[in-house]
């Protein structure tokens, strides 16, 4: 299944139960899959054109009207193009609104370096108030917008357009905290997003050679939950993070954090290092910035 | 010396088409749109050479609407900035000819584009600096009327008018399409000609699939002096293969395999 039908599915039924649900989008309804709440909802669905600051002000003052405003847009054009109005119009104002974010890092593939945002993380960490989520597979979406559409601080979501492979089983329910999505106690792997498949993969490749990793699903980049990440790192002292973004203001410099404060022990980052984007497909990408869960099976036995 | 515009126009749409249908898919109708007035500046107008492609003092072509790269790079193989077999290359790994226009890869190509709205106020600066050097440079620069509904243009415009950048000619390829439908659906622009007038600038309108036209047109520009230049391009989305041309805004990104291909090249040739 494909990120965007499962948005759109979703979206359609908490419109349907909810009339204070809006959708926004900037000429891209078609790609993102959002284009078919349109006739269903005529009133309550907005295209703002290429037009994305001002999408984001019109959000923020259909919020301050008691409306709850969804806004969809590629990734780069969700954060940094907008960045001063969700800082100031939807942050700094307390009117919170749902951002999201599609094809998030290596994920825009052929659109290339201007569309490929690494950045947008750090960008959205250091908006004060701001929760990020990191979708993993479209089931754990199906199960967190419905929750997350509800949040009282804006929220950022990132989630591929087309399909990824499952990490979730049938039945999945989505808790704004991490997921254990395998046990171990030779090293803790914490990833978000796509990298969740890629660490769970590289979990496998280990398992052939007898090492027996942790891998956390963190979900939220933030807030992080820290209990289920300090728990798993004091039973396994090692430390591999992986996310689809820059390592520089993203998960692993979190976590860095908060192992400085509360545990500290060495960790290796898997994710872009201050590189930008390019053209290329997922696999291509994967390995251009070294990704693979060979390279995660690699930092795992340098720790 | 004076090209066949016509013949040109029709090389440089075959080279377009095989260029995006050797990764199977891409942004065709927008690259088709701008073949014409592409083939007027690099066959005619520009002041460029093809073996010195950073020659001083020489005319820059910004594309703010970067996703009509291919087209941009099959004029640029077909004028010879590089070898017409390195189009097959386009949105591969590695590559130098990305789906967006970027001028730290391709040589020729004078500005980095994709984020739809920027490249407008880069070629007001490059305008700017051309004033400074007195080097008479002419600077231009395309943008796409779905485009036009980024604040930034509009930025743009004020303050090129304000600096009363004659050797500045802008084009907006009018072809009515975006990338979710009609611009007149999603989000109108009104007006566009009075619209530019009113923000200051010597406005023209015409047939941007003709190049003759496009042309004649960029020649009375540049010798109109005290305002910057809006030539309106009135075009059609996927111009010049009627597949494309029916396809609307589906148009926009889509699938050209081996058998549209073959059929495409061969309507333009039978033409
Ligand atoms: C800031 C920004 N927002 C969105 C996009 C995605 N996008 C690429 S092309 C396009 C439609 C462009 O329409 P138009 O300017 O009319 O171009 P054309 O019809 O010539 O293809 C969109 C929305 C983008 N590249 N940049
Ligand atoms: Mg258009």
């Amino acid at each position: 299944m494909e990120f965007r039908k499962i948005l759109c599915s979703v979206l359609d039924k908490l419109m349907e139960q909810d009339e204070r649900i809006c959708v926004l989008d900037a000429d891209l309804s078609k790609p993102n899959g959002t284009a078919k709440l349109y006739e269903k909802y005529p009133k309550r669905t907005f295209n703002a054109g290429i037009a994305e600051a001002n999408m984001i002000g019109v959000a923020a003052g259909l919020k301050a009207y008691g409306m709850i405003p969804v806004v969809v847009t590629f990734t780069p054009f969700a954060t940094r193009r907008v960045y001063d109005q969700i800082a100031v119009s939807v942050a700094y104002a307390k009117l919170p609104i749902i951002i999201i974010g599609t094809d998030p890092g290596i994920t825009a593939e052929l659109n290339g370096g201007t569309h490929m945002s690494f950045e947008d993380v750090a960008l959205m960490r250091a908006i004060p108030t701001m929760k990020i989520y990191d979708a993993v597979d479209p089931r754990q979406l199906e199960s967190a917008l419905p929750k997350l559409i509800y949040s009282e601080q804006p929220v950022y979501i990132r989630m591929p357009r087309k399909e990824r492979p499952d990490v979730f089983d049938e039945g999945y329910i989505f808790e704004e905290k991490a997921d254990i999505v395998k046990e171990g106690t030779d090293a803790s792997i914490i990833a978000t997003g796509t990298m969740v498949y890629e660490a769970m993969e590289a979990a496998k490749q280990l398992e052939l050679e007898n090492i027996n990793v942790e891998v956390i699903s963190v979900n939220m980049i933030k807030p992080l939950d820290e209990k289920t990440i300090l728990d798993s790192v004091k039973k396994t002292n090692k430390v591999v993070v992986c996310e689809n973004n820059n390592l520089i203001g993203g998960l692993y410099e979190a976590i860095c954090r908060l192992l400085i404060e509360n545990h500290p022990v060495k960790v290796e980052g898997i994710g872009v290092k201050d590189q930008f984007g390019q053209v290329g497909k997922y696999s291509d990408l994967l390995k251009a910035y070294n990704m693979t869960p060979k390279d995660i099976v690699e930092a795992i036995k340098k720790q | 010396m004076s090209e066949n515009l016509k013949c040109a126009a029709k090389e440089i749409r075959k080279l377009t088409i095989n260029c995006i249908s050797s990764i199977g898919a891409g942004h065709i109708g927008g690259s088709m749109s701008i073949v014409d007035v592409l083939t007027a500046l690099y066959c005619s107008e520009m002041n460029i050479d093809p073996q010195d492609p950073k020659k001083e003092g020489r005319d820059r072509l910004v594309v703010s609407k970067g996703h009509a790269g291919p087209a941009v790079y099959a004029t640029l193989a077909y004028k010879g900035y590089f070898d017409k077999d390195e189009l097959m290359t386009l949105n591969r790994y590695g590559t130098n000819l990305p789906s967006h226009c970027d001028m730290n890869k391709t040589i020729g190509v004078d500005m980095t584009t994709g984020s739809l709205g920027q490249g407008i106020s880069c070629a007001v600066g490059m305008a700017l600096a051309s004033k400074i050097k007195q080097d008479n440079a002419t600077i231009y620069c395309i943008i796409g009327d779905g485009e036009s509904q980024e604040g930034q243009v509009w930025e743009a415009a004020m303050f090129a008018s304000h600096k009363k950048l004659d050797n500045l000619i802008l084009f907006l390829d009018k072809n009515n399409l975006q990338l979710d439908g009609y611009t007149k659906d999603v989000a109108d622009c009104g007006n566009d000609a009075l619209k530019w007038i009113a923000n200051g600038f010597e406005v023209y309108s015409i047939n941007g699939n003709d190049p003759y036209l496009c042309k004649e047109t960029i020649k009375k520009a540049k010798v109109s002096n005290g305002k910057p230049h809006m030539i309106i391009l009135n075009t059609v989305k996927g111009s010049g293969v009627k597949y494309f041309e029916d396809a609307k805004e589906n148009s926009h990104s889509m699938p050209i395999n081996e058998e549209i291909r073959v059929k495409s090249i061969a309507e333009l040739d039978g033409e």
